[in-house]
């Protein structure tokens, strides 16, 4: 595979307008002898963003098709003549051309109206297609997640991974190594205070970032982050996983990047600019929560001061290890809700947002389905070109030995019809691989939305944990109130009243208090909650309506333009045999 | 730039009517199943029109099936040495119990074009054997199948094992294992060479030829797989988008059909004129073990043809009482010597005219294969052309929401 330290200086040059598969995809196309491990990158790049929910099984089902995608790459890679022993196929680089050059016409290229390069400069990021003949038309897709009306950008690039070592000295050598990525900027938004800027971060930083934003940023639809897996880290080469981690890791900064709410968000911004250790609350591990938790469950039970929820606190959801007893509680209610015991003071009233909700499920469960298809769709179309070139190969070959042993001029009739079928078998050949790559473009749309659903469901559940802290609250409330109803009732009955009995009410009455700030907090944070909901299910009603369209413009545009080429090289071959034809019976 | 002609066929007999070319058709037509289970097999008429004067009438209608016409090509084989005998289509033990009706079609079309073949070459058209094939009843037919002696009496897949035999044998002999029995005939031995090879270079291309209608088909099967879960998609989206993704969706599956059907007319029209090739290539070396024979036949009967001389001179010098006798049996094996070297030679007459016409047959079988290949290829694309292109006013008009 492409070294990634290379890809990372040449990507530089490849910046400015291109959109991130391009890079992955036609960089390949560059060197024609990597388009078959550009497929690989494309399919595991694929398989990056397929994050079902039903994670463990499913993603390891991914992995497995990526790889093996990747095994059956390797052996006909290798023994693909159009890669390695018969470059003259390469015909970006003709002087690497051997003897058969002669057998071949000028580069098909040449042939080809339009480009995939120049349809790439065309279309802004703002995924405005160059309209225009369909023949001419590739347009290169992209997400129209920036919004069309600014010209602001913010475009990151991660590469250069180093491996670093933490700690001066270690008994062991080679513990504590880690991977650091270069993770460079370019913006013209003026909140980032510069231009340009570059930063090194571990993955550990990624997963501070993702878990920082997901406490903040409550609600949203959040891009899932990439995933720690342990296993993979183990199975694959060092090299590969660290290239395929590089490539999701900009994957997920690049959403972030097109988010509108998020991109604006102070920890992206110290993410992408602090130099030196990232300043972002580490994301502590639980054993220590645990710990922290464990400490202050027996203050809690005993009523001491803490054992109440302290408004701030109620902001974000319950955690395991800080707060166990808030977990109790909130767990018993959760049963209370779902048996029916008591009717939860303030239920999911929104029928709209319960209509969207079965919406969202459909459509996770199509956009799988369909992203599936989707892939096999490409596989069918990879392994359609590859055989064309094979028979294309086979038969120059079979032209060449017939021109060296020809002893009849037949023979040599023959091995001109064969070659320029062959010639034409192998443009076709290379035009299925053209059109495949943007394919692999224009259906990844099905993998982002795919990876979003998680995102949404993510939302979802940030809105019914909110809810469920609301319900507990209102109910501790209430049971607090009774209590004190009682207390005063029974305090009053004693003339002079109870001095202990008074400052238990007064104690009571404080937690009532606070208790209450607490409510109303947790209500507040509910309904911004909901409308975060509500204006991000917005935002991906008319994203997902725009991206799709434009999927299909350009899955459809794709298709029409590359058969359109294909028909007219096949057209020509019959023209040139057509004597053959008024001879047959 | 296309020169190759067809050789014009034409009998070189007694005179004909005037007013008639002299012509031989023969069709093979209406496949029938017969039988059942392992037995079932299936038959075919054969229907013949000619105006050849040893035939029996214009016109003749008889049923045959596949093991009548191997008994055709061995008789012709075993006759006509030297000759490429066209070769036949494989029996497949395994395709029989499918029997598919595209299996049973490409089946009669190649036995047809055998026997087609055959009628239209000058010298095997005036065989006898085939006179039989194409107007004996169906009984003498059967009989004359099962009581052929020898290695005739063998079914089929045995012949298959038998040709493979001769396959390496041939080789054998090339690569010199055996006794080398050189002709000393360089440009022979470049012949042979050249047909060993290509054998190779076709078998190779033949085997890309079939993956590739495998791939239509591949192709196919995930457009309809893919065209039915757009549709579901669409179902789901509701508004202008779905029916935009419904749309997708059927034209998915509408080409799919397509490339299903393209697949079966690359296998009929591109694959098998290339396995077509492939066995007559493997004809043409059985051919070349027959010449080998004839040739060691040759050889080896010199040989004891001198032995036998010397042994007669001795004799005569001693005037021994064998002389008659011995001078009997030379005789006899000198007329068994000349008629082993007209044997060989007329192989060799036979060969050199062969392959002329072989060369040029075969351009003209593979420049209509390959004119059908791109015919297909281009008609396949534009329908993939136009079925997308429909789509797209559809797509221009669905604006964003």
């Amino acid at each position: 595979m492409m070294g990634s330290e290379n890809r990372g200086s040449d990507e530089a040059h490849l910046h400015a307008p291109k959109e991130e598969m391009e890079d992955l995809v036609l960089y390949g196309q560059l060197n024609g002898n990597t388009s078959y491990s550009n497929y690989r990158s494309a399919m595991s790049s694929l398989s990056d963003t397929t994050h079902p929910l039903s994670s463990s099984p499913s993603s390891s089902q991914i992995v497995s098709s990526a790889a093996s995608a990747t095994t059956t790459a390797t052996t006909p890679a290798d023994a693909d003549p159009l890669f390695a022993p018969s470059p003259y196929l390469d015909l970006r680089n003709p002087s690497s051309a051997p003897d058969n050059s002669t057998y071949l016409d000028t580069p098909p290229y040449t042939d080809v109206a339009f480009s995939p390069f120049d349809a790439a400069t065309a279309a802004e990021i703002n995924g405005i297609e160059s309209p225009g003949k369909s023949s001419d038309n590739t347009s290169s897709y992209s997400l129209s997640r920036s919004p069309s009306s600014s010209s602001e950008y913010l475009k990151i690039t991660v590469s250069n991974p180093q491996k670093e070592q933490e700690g001066a000295n270690s008994i062991v050598p080679g513990a504590n190594t880690y991977v650091t990525y270069l993770i460079k900027t370019r913006t013209n938004i003026p909140d980032f205070g510069g231009s340009e800027f570059g930063v090194r971060r571990r993955f550990r930083d990624v997963v501070t970032l993702s878990d920082r934003l997901a406490e903040s940023y409550r609600g949203f639809f959040i891009p899932p982050r990439p995933d720690k897996s342990v296993v993979e880290s183990q199975v694959m080469q060092k090299q590969e996983f660290v290239e395929q981690r590089r490539v999701a890791l900009e994957k997920y900064l690049r959403r972030l990047a097109s988010h509108p709410v998020l991109k604006r968000s102070d920890e992206l911004k110290v993410f992408l600019q602090v130099q030196g250790k990232l300043p972002l609350a580490l994301t502590t591990d639980m054993a220590s929560r645990m710990l922290d938790g464990a400490v202050k469950l027996p203050k809690q039970l005993f009523g001491e001061s803490g054992a109440v929820l302290a408004p701030h606190e109620v902001v974000q959801p319950a955690k395991g290890g800080r707060d166990l007893l808030r977990l109790f509680k909130e767990l018993k209610q959760s049963v209370a809700n779902d048996w029916g015991a008591s009717r939860p003071l303030v239920g999911e009233e929104d029928k709209e947002f319960l209509e969207k909700k079965v919406k969202m499920n459909e459509l996770e469960q199509q956009l799988s389905n369909a992203s599936q298809q989707a892939e096999s769709l490409v596989k069918a179309q990879q392994d359609m070109g590859e055989t064309l070139g094979e028979l294309g190969l086979a038969f120059i070959k079979l032209t060449k030995f017939e021109n060296e042993e020809a002893l009849f001029s037949s023979q040599r009739v023959r091995a001109a019809d064969m070659k320029s079928v062959a010639t034409a078998a192998v443009k076709a050949s290379r035009f299925y691989r053209e059109l495949n790559a943007q394919t692999v473009k224009h259906l990844d749309t099905f993998h982002e939305y795919l990876g979003l659903m998680l995102a949404v469901n993510g939302a979802f559940s940030d809105r019914s944990s909110a809810l469920l802290t609301v319900q507990t609250l209102l109910s501790e409330l209430g049971s607090l109130q009774s209590r004190a109803e009682k207390l005063e009732v029974q305090s009053n009955k004693i003339f002079g009243g109870d001095k202990s009995r008074i400052r238990k009410l007064e104690e009571l009455n404080e937690t009532i208090r606070v208790t209450q700030d607490a409510k109303n907090v947790a209500i507040r944070e509910y309904e911004r909650i909901k409308e975060n909901n509500r204006s991000e299910l917005e935002r991906l009603d008319n994203e997902r309506h725009a991206d799709f369209l434009n999927m299909l413009k350009g899955f459809v545009h794709n298709q029409v333009g590359y058969a359109e080429k294909i028909a007219n090289v096949w057209s020509n071959v019959a023209e040139e045999t057509s004597p053959y034809a008024k001879e047959s019976p | 730039m296309i020169t190759a002609q067809r050789s014009i066929s034409g009998p070189s007999q007694s005179p004909r009517s005037p007013s008639s070319q002299p012509y031989l058709s023969v069709s093979v037509t209406d496949p029938v199943k017969l039988g059942n289970g392992v037995q079932a097999y299936i038959s075919y008429r054969v229907i013949t029109k000619t105006n050849f004067l040893e035939y029996q009438g214009p016109e003749k209608i008889v049923i045959r099936r596949y093991s009548d016409f191997v008994w055709l090509r061995d008789r012709l084989f075993e006759k006509y040495k030297g000759i490429f005998i066209p070769p036949l289509p494989e029996k497949s033990a395994v395709e029989k119990f499918r029997f598919s009706a595209e299996f049973i079609e490409m089946r009669r079309q190649a036995l047809d074009v055998f026997v087609n073949r055959i009628a239209s070459h000058h010298e095997l058209q005036q065989s006898e054997d085939l006179r039989t094939f194409l107007q004996a009843d169906e009984e003498t037919m059967e009989r004359l199948r099962f009581h052929e002696t020898g290695i005739f009496k063998k079914k089929p897949a045995d012949l298959m094992q038998i040709f493979k035999d001769v396959q390496s044998k041939v080789s054998d002999v090339v690569l010199g294992k055996e006794k080398p029995v050189d002709e000393s005939n360089p440009e022979y031995e470049k012949l042979k060479h050249y047909i060993f090879e290509l054998e190779n270079h076709l078998a190779e291309a033949q085997k890309h030829a079939y993956r590739l209608v495998k791939r239509h088909r591949e192709l196919g099967q995930s457009l309809a797989d893919f065209g039915k879960a757009a549709k579901l998609l669409g179902a789901s989206e509701g508004n202008a988008l779905g029916k935009a993704f419904t749309e997708l969706g059927v034209k998915s599956e509408t080409l799919s059909i397509r490339l299903q059907k393209e697949a079966q007319q690359l296998l009929m029209n591109f694959e098998e004129p290339l396995k077509d090739y492939v066995r007559a290539v493997q004809s043409i070396k059985a051919t070349i073990a027959e010449r080998a024979n004839a040739f060691r036949q040759q050889c080896e009967l010199a040989e004891t043809i001198k032995l036998k001389e010397i042994n007669l001179d001795k004799l005569m010098l001693t005037r021994s009482d064998r002389v008659g006798e011995a001078e009997h049996e030379y005789n006899e094996l000198k007329a068994e010597g000349e008629e082993a070297t007209r044997r060989f030679e007329t192989i060799v007459r036979r060969m050199n005219e062969e392959i002329v016409h072989f060369q040029e047959q075969k351009t003209t079988d593979m420049g209509v294969a390959f004119h059908e290949f791109a015919k297909g290829q281009a008609r396949l694309a534009n329908s993939i052309a136009d079925a997308w292109r429909s789509l797209l006013p559809k797509l221009e008009s669905c604006s964003p929401a």
